[in-house]
């Protein structure tokens, strides 16, 4: 399997399908594990690190995940390749420019990977469309004890799973969910939820571009604590109790903005279908933060039965390559379109590097030519 | 001063930050300070956290006069001086070594939790899975009682005079 054979398309999470997709675009687990009897990789000699790289890899290779896997040497991949195995979320950014004898395992529909010697010895990760953290959790679980029975962990029965950074230790589980919250932005109340998820404990970062900033109004909202709570109670927590409220906030924002500001939700539509439609430059964060309204348009459409006279003139578009829907622009192609236009998504799939002015080219001709039908 | 991320390049983004009575200060080249998302005002990052908090700790030096050693682990050789730099330890020995140092850190970044709770490898003795089995159960009666909700309590209370 090559990366062009997967750079392409959207991730199967990212296909607009899943438990409330609408605002949750993805669910996903990561366990953190270190291999008994050796040191934490900050303190392994490249001979060391070798040594684990390969003792997982192996056993990682043999595992039956009921999807064909391959095996990347994150060391020896091109940076740009690199790049789009971030860009995908396959891998971390720490990962992917990190130091020394490292690897990923992916499963082909990239639900599943597998990280060796990022920051502790293993880290393997379940990724769902929508909200199935329950689901990831299972998966994961079983994954982990199939690797558990091939070899011992760091474990104390104080600590729990011993990790390099005392942040994770314990469970060693990071429950993440992403989460598309326009309404809440436009309605002035996206502070309101960074703060509660704060003092809750959570981390709240940004899930496309680079830094905190959260482009395109997608946030990625995780846990800090791993130690002394289960990992059901965890996963129960973000599943039954905080996930859902959020959405219920970003739908009540959406129902506001259509019966109250009907002007301002149409003009946010319009001026983004505009721009999307005849920009001849235009920069990933503009790209982002256009077609997010876009997101919102048609879901709203979709979920709600919302049709002012932009979301309607929007659902009919008939965009190019669309074949999910007679006549109509779906989730699935603008999903593709923020997938796509991503830096090292468009130089692998036009074959060259490109400066960042060319990739604003090809990124706005792409997109002109998916919303031009 | 190099930049405390990227150690390569020169510092120039200083910042002081009191948290809780806590002060720590980070040196930063302004692309890392952008990847760490300072410019725009962010919650502390979790290396900044513990390298404060350790920071509030008493030195070996100053406890004993700089005649004492720093306390190393006699399995990877590290110390908490390190830690502090690089936020990530040596091997799972160092729990144990610094464990006295590690509490009140981990106490601050777990919540207060301390014991863990949750999966316990298969391959544990039978003996540590049940120490730690009564641990999670005699918390959740503590919990149960606290709320009145005396039905569970009974059925906890069952449940650990069966393991025993």
């Amino acid at each position: 399997m090559k990366l062009t054979d997967i750079s392409s398309d959207i991730n199967e999470w990212f296909d607009g399908s899943g438990p409330l997709a609408d605002i949750v675009i993805s669910s996903r687990i990561r366990l953190a594990r270190n291999i008994a009897g050796y040191k934490f990789l900050s303190r392994c000699s490249v001979a060391e690190k070798s040594e684990i790289l390969k003792k997982l890899r192996d056993i990682l290779m043999s595992l039956e995940l009921g999807d064909k896997i391959f095996y990347l040497s994150v060391d020896k991949t091109p940076v740009l390749d690199r790049h789009l195995l971030v860009e995908r979320h396959l891998i971390s950014r720490n990962h992917a420019f990190g130091k020394g004898p490292r690897g990923v395992v992916i499963a082909q529909r990239e639900f599943f990977t597998a990280m060796i010697n990022e920051e502790d010895h293993l880290r393997i990760q379940m990724l769902k469309g929508g909200l199935q953290l329950t689901q990831c959790a299972e998966q994961i679980n079983r994954i982990d004890d199939m690797i558990e029975q091939r070899i011992g962990y760091a474990f104390s029965p104080r600590f729990g799973y011993l990790t390099a950074c005392p942040t994770n230790m314990g469970t060693g589980i990071r429950v993440s969910v992403m989460l598309h919250l326009p309404a809440l932005k436009m309605t002035d109340q996206i502070e309101k939820f960074l703060n509660a998820s704060r003092d809750m404990g959570l981390a709240v970062r940004g899930l496309f571009g680079e830094g905190t900033e959260a482009a395109g109004d997608f946030y990625q909202l995780s846990n800090q604590v791993t130690l002394g709570v289960s990992e059901a109670d965890i996963v129960a927590q973000f599943e039954n109790v905080i996930i859902p409220e959020i959405v219920e906030y970003e739908n009540a924002a959406r129902s506001q903005l259509l019966s109250r500001e009907p002007d301002v939700l149409d003009d946010k539509i319009s001026r983004a279908m505009a721009l999307l439609r005849n920009a001849h430059l235009i920069s990933s964060q503009e790209a982002l933060f256009l077609l997010s309204h876009l997101r919102m348009g048609i879901n709203m459409h979709e979920r709600m039965g919302a049709s002012t006279p932009a979301i309607e003139k929007l659902c009919k578009t008939t965009a190019s390559g669309d074949s999910n829907k007679l006549g109509g622009l779906s989730i699935t192609t603008i999903n593709r379109l923020f997938m796509l236009t991503q830096p090292a998504h468009l130089q692998l799939n036009c074959g060259k590097t490109l400066d960042a002015a060319h990739r604003d080219i090809l990124r706005a001709k792409i997109i002109r030519s998916a919303l031009n039908g | 001063m190099r930049c405390q991320v990227c150690k390569k390049k020169e510092a120039t983004i200083h910042l002081t930050e009191i948290t809780d009575g806590v002060r720590s200060e980070m040196h930063l080249c302004e692309h890392c300070a952008q990847e760490e998302g300072i410019a725009i005002k962010s919650q502390l990052s979790i290396n900044e956290l513990l390298s404060g908090l350790l920071a509030t700790q008493p030195s070996d030096d100053e406890l004993f006069g700089d005649t004492k050693q720093e306390l190393s682990c006699p399995h990877c050789g590290f110390t908490l001086t390190q830690f502090t730099k690089e936020a990530v330890l040596g091997c799972p020995y160092d729990y144990e070594v610094f464990e006295k140092s590690l509490l009140p850190l981990i106490e601050k970044a777990h919540n207060g939790k301390t014991v863990h709770q949750g999966k316990v490898p298969s391959k544990m003795p039978t003996d540590t899975k049940k120490q730690i089995k009564l641990t999670a159960l005699r918390q959740q009666l503590n919990a149960a009682v606290l709320s009145e909700d005396y039905e569970l309590a009974a059925k906890l209370r069952d449940e650990i005079n069966q393991l025993e």
